[in-house]
């Protein structure tokens, strides 16, 4: 099956986070026998990032179960972890194969390579960006070194309002601090939700204490003696107290690897539906990559979250064991902020329409998005049966019609594929 | 260290060992057992930790909040009146040798 099994190098994982772990349990479930060499720069095995903005920071999680297996799972399934390592080149061999090179100058051979790479979190470039205070989050470290300083912090600004920044957001002033959130565009979330959402977000947070700069860049962020970070120049000239600023303005995939090989990179690496780079025996999974959206193929798309890293990883191993491709799952995602759980199914990317169903101002409500008169994604606050009944519909590929899923006296689930007839429909919004 | 005895929808039993205080989702997941697959790590998001609490526990282990409840309603396998999505029950030694068989389908 996969050549003498004394011959062969196995498997290289560069990446160890959620998607490179799943590639290598998938490998083994799938009956790869092989070695798999898990590689990752962090010093511990994988772990779970999401709860690092919310439970983590809050201080109801800790870093034992933030790990993603306990550490005899590797063991037990012949998966070699090898931590604190980051690849630094990588060598094809002519034919099959090749080399990778870690930065402590161990090498690793491998018969097939994996990118996981994940992304890093953009870096803020304005003067004083490098001051004591001014943090990112992405990993555990990142997180640890937040949390302690947030302990001792009066003053937070939060750069950016996007999912990061309002999740650090309202896990600060939950801790009874001042918060500003300062956001360049109009609105919160701007990238991902429709302008119900956005304004219901800004007006809970509000209501929490939390104040809003919209529509303002940063310009500076100036410094004590010491330089500890104290205030944050905003564009329109006016300065806010700070003794932490938090960088939340979006990630950047790591390509260097993919780049060095020459494998056709956009904003990430390009990979097929089968997780295919362009070198066919190189996969890619999760936040590193871009890949043909699953309804409309001629857009890519990056999707940033842990049920792609997963399900872009099970596909991948399955390209590495020769079998048909698991079948497409619906994307979906969460964000907690305070007492708010808002969840996503679909891609609203592309929606000409959408209809608000229930209330905003109950802080229980949903937003479903339409292309072309097709459902393609809901986003549901406090509001979990519209969630499953939308995530639901997608997977079986029935809409819900605009014309009656504004209409809460009726389940969503009661909804699905009835017609589009009702003549009157209720709260229903277009595109900006 | 309070054990949790997990019947896979294969019909496989697993005994693992619980730290006080993990989840049951987060102590069958880190020692492999199959069949809960907890897309969200325990976030109460995505229903797919779903378990069946053996009766001898079902006092034990206390009842879903409105927000699981919910979300129960909805859970890929049927739902039972022993229904619960294992991320929301944190282990107590109380509950030593908690049995549950995982949801066919999640």
């Amino acid at each position: 099956m996969h050549g003498s099994r004394a011959a062969s190098a196995g498997t290289l994982i560069v990446g160890a986070g959620q998607s490179g772990l799943q590639l290598a349990v998938s490998l083994r479930e799938g009956g790869y026998t092989a070695p798999i060499t898990l590689a990752g720069a962090e010093a511990g095995g994988p772990y779970q990032r999401p709860p690092l903005s919310k439970a983590f920071l809050a201080g109801t999680v800790d870093e034992d179960n933030l790990a993603l297996r306990a550490a005899g799972f590797y063991t037990d399934h012949d998966i070699d972890i090898v931590p604190a390592s980051r690849i630094v080149t990588v060598s094809p061999d002519r034919g099959d194969g090749g080399s990778a090179l870690i930065d402590g100058g161990r090498v690793l051979r491998f018969e097939r390579l994996a990118l996981t790479t994940g992304s890093r979190p953009r870096r803020l470039t304005v003067p004083g960006a490098d001051l004591f205070g001014v943090c990112y989050l992405r990993s555990v470290d990142d997180a640890g070194r937040l949390r302690r300083l947030l302990e001792a912090a009066r003053d937070v600004v939060v750069i950016g309002g996007g999912f990061i920044g309002l999740e650090v957001a309202a896990a600060a002033r939950r801790r009874g601090l001042q918060v500003t959130v300062v956001e360049s565009s109009g609105r919160l979330l701007k990238r991902v939700v429709a302008p119900p959402i956005s304004e219901f977000y800004r007006q809970a947070h509000e209501k929490r204490g939390v104040h809003f700069r919209m529509g303002c860049g940063v310009t500076a962020v100036h410094g004590d003696g010491n330089n500890r970070v104290t205030t944050v120049e905003l564009s329109d000239g006016t300065q806010v107290a700070a003794d932490i600023v938090i960088v939340g303005i979006g990630v950047e995939p790591r390509i260097e690897l993919a780049r060095q090989l020459g494998l056709d990179c956009a904003r990430g690496i390009i990979v097929d539906d089968r997780a295919q780079t362009s070198i066919p025996s190189v996969v890619a999974a999760g936040d590193c990559t871009v890949q043909p959206h699953p309804q409309y193929p001629e857009t890519l798309v990056g999707l940033e979250s842990v049920q792609n890293a997963v399900d872009q990883a099970k596909v991948a191993a399955a390209t590495i064991l020769g079998l048909s491709r698991p079948p497409a799952v619906v994307p979906w995602f969460w964000s907690d902020q305070a007492d708010l759980k808002l969840q996503i199914a679909g891609l609203s990317t592309g929606y000409d329409e959408f209809v608000v169903r229930g209330d905003p101002a109950t802080e229980s409500f949903s937003v479903l998005y339409y292309r072309q008169l097709r459902l393609i994604a809901v986003d549901a606050v406090n509001q979990p049966h519209d969630f499953m009944a939308v995530k639901r519909a997608l997977a079986l590929g029935v809409s819900i019609p605009a014309a009656v899923a504004g209409d809460t006296r009726s389940s969503l689930k009661s909804r699905m594929g009835a017609s589009d007839q009702a003549d009157e429909r209720l709260t229903v919004g277009v595109r900006p | 260290m309070p054990k949790i005895i997990l019947h896979a929808p294969n019909g496989a039993l697993f005994t693992v060992d619980a730290q006080i205080g993990a989840s049951v989702m987060e102590t069958a997941v880190k020692h492999g057992v199959p069949g809960i697959v907890a897309e969200c790590g325990g976030a109460l998001s995505c229903a797919t930790c779903h378990v069946y609490i053996s009766d001898a526990f079902i006092g034990l282990t206390g009842r879903a909040d409105d927000f699981e409840d919910e979300m129960l309603d909805d859970t890929a396998a049927d739902r039972k009146p022993n229904s619960r999505l294992s991320c929301q029950i944190r282990m107590t030694a109380a509950l030593d040798g908690l049995e549950a068989h995982i949801a066919p389908e999640q």
